[in-house]
């Protein structure tokens, strides 16, 4: 059958929020399945809220070799307000793993930096696990762009 | 119908004008300070200059790369040094001798100089850079063997030497023996287009500062950071970037250390007058 | 190259109470195992696989390490001191080798 322009946009707009509405995770927080299946594994099925936690990743990466990230989790970490850990992941990368941060009480403050890969355009995902079972996740966009000159 | 099509032209276009507008980025507007220490970054160009202004790649990096670079700790750069402050300290060669054993304390002994290489050298009639010094005293004054290019702790020691000089503004001395004939092979050989992609250091160099060559943001390609952390290749020396370059324009490789290498060190140091050693800066 | 002397920084003092910001650099290769060689073979995986902190014997911070974390390895984390002691760092790499630090903070 013979498509015109507006119909195959159409339709494309349309598989498009099939994949998307497919995704386990809400629609809003929605990465690959493997990235989703790790998330699910750390929190012990529970489906991360959003909040508490927030991730700071550039835009554009200079270069995908070494990107600067921090995390951080608004938390007293004293008696039962204490983040556990907390999982980085690419859900872009050949193995979606990056890090995993354990915190305790004598962290003071639940947050780390560090440096990571990417091979690619992708999302940097950041999920907190707390002593209380909560769960809250953080996702940033990195726009990687490779090759350049020399070296 | 033909409003919707007109509509998506529109879209189209926007986006590629976007796209094209993050293809030229101008040099940043900022001060660089390393650990409080001010570095000029910014230069009256010398005279005969095809600028007016030299800038000092860095200005041309994201923030968070400039970020690195400001901070002597995060500067992963810095582990190099560090690296090469254990072989100044280590006894090499027949002699029984390391570096400290004639120069002593390297923050004072070494201290600016890196700021002056090249240099003429009387003994080959030829410049001499940071790297075929070392490899002289290795050899004359401590019965070693040299470093072979980028082996063993060249670029190491190469980084903490040239480090000792970080702040103080490049010059070198043109006037010595025969350097203004190696200043004009030089500068010849930075003009000259090479390789299958047929391009000079100029063309991109001088004639695309602020464009886009792939992922990397043009800068003016000078050497005042070298040897220099790159965040995809670690520490990159000033030959081994200069080979790089050549190496992807598609040309046949000129050897480290070789007359055409040692000529465009000379010219491409001069192009960086004024601007202060970084070694080690942090590059893309 | 022999292997190099982690750098670690530490505020020299403190006040009791106070959360204190570490910094931490390895030089590490971190070599993922995606890369190939010359001749097309891969590159067997060999990275720093573990980090930890540990204050007066203490585990204070710990971070398991998965191959998409750069070369030399970098971490900046917090640790609460409320008296004076010793920070141990550890860094365990895949084939075994332990490589360990300690600074000193003196708390008022």
């Amino acid at each position: 059958m013979n498509l015109n322009r507006r119909q195959t946009l159409g339709l494309s707009a349309a598989a498009a929020v099939v994949v998307a509405a497919g995704l386990r995770v809400s629609p809003a927080l929605a990465t690959t399945e493997d990235a989703d299946k790790r998330i699910m594994e750390f929190t012990g099925g529970k489906a991360p809220g959003t909040g508490k936690i927030s991730l700071t990743a550039p835009e554009i990466a200079e270069n995908g070799n070494t990107v600067p990230i921090t995390v951080s989790v608004e938390s007293a970490m004293a008696g039962d307000d204490l983040v556990q850990s907390v999982m980085i992941l690419a859900d872009g990368n050949p193995n979606p793993a990056v890090a995993t941060f354990h915190f305790s009480e004598l962290s003071g403050a639940a947050s780390a930096t560090t440096r990571m890969r990417l091979a690619k355009t992708q999302n940097v995902i950041a999920v907190a696990l707390m002593k209380d079972g909560s769960a809250f996740m953080d996702k940033k966009q990195v726009k990687v762009t490779i090759g350049g000159c020399g070296g | 119908m033909k409003q919707i099509l007109i509509g998506l032209w529109v879209a189209c276009a926007a986006s590629a004008i976007l796209a094209s507008g993050l293809a030229f980025a101008d040099p940043v507007d900022e001060q660089l300070s390393i650990d409080g220490k001010e570095m000029i970054v910014r230069a009256k160009a010398p005279q005969g200059h095809p600028f007016d202004e030299v800038l000092s790649g860095w200005l041309f990096r994201t923030p968070e790369t400039r970020a690195l670079e400001a901070d002597g700790f995060d500067n992963p750069g810095n582990l190099s040094v560090q690296d090469g402050e254990t072989l100044w300290n280590k006894v090499d060669g027949s002699a029984g001798k390391s570096c400290a054993s004639c120069h002593g304390n390297a923050a004072e002994s070494m201290k600016g100089i890196g700021a002056n290489y090249p240099k003429w050298d009387e003994k080959t009639k030829k410049p001499i850079n940071i790297e075929l010094q070392i490899n002289r005293c290795r050899t004359e004054q401590m019965g070693a063997e040299a470093y072979e290019f980028d082996k063993a702790g060249q670029k190491q020691l190469t980084t903490y030497v040239r480090s000792q000089a970080l702040g103080t503004p490049v010059s070198v001395d043109l006037a010595k023996g025969e350097m203004q004939k190696w200043w004009d092979m030089g500068k010849d050989l930075y003009y000259t287009r090479t390789g299958q992609l047929n391009l000079s250091c100029a063309n991109c160099h001088e004639d695309s500062i602020g464009k886009m060559i792939r992922a990397d943001h043009l800068s003016q390609g000078q050497t005042n950071g070298f040897p220099t952390y790159r965040l995809g290749d670690g520490l990159v020396s000033t030959h081994g970037r200069f080979r790089g370059c050549i190496r992807d324009t598609r040309a046949v490789i000129p050897k480290a250390f070789s007359d055409e290498l040692m000529a465009l060190e000379v010219y491409v140091a001069w192009r960086g007058t004024g601007l202060s050693v970084e070694t080690p800066s942090v590059r893309q | 190259m022999a292997q190099s002397k982690p750098r670690v920084k530490v505020p020299k003092t403190a006040a009791a109470g106070e959360v204190v910001t570490l910094k931490t650099l390895i030089s590490h290769e971190m070599e993922s195992g995606q890369r190939k060689d010359k001749d097309g073979n891969l590159i067997p995986r060999k990275i720093i696989n573990k980090f930890s902190c540990e204050f007066n014997g203490v585990k204070v911070f710990e971070c398991d390490i998965d191959p998409s974390i750069s070369a030399n390895p970098y971490f900046e984390f917090s640790a609460k001191v409320n008296e004076s002691g010793t920070f141990k760092l550890t860094w365990v790499d895949d084939d075994g080798t332990v490589t360990t630090d300690e600074q000193k903070i003196e708390v008022k």
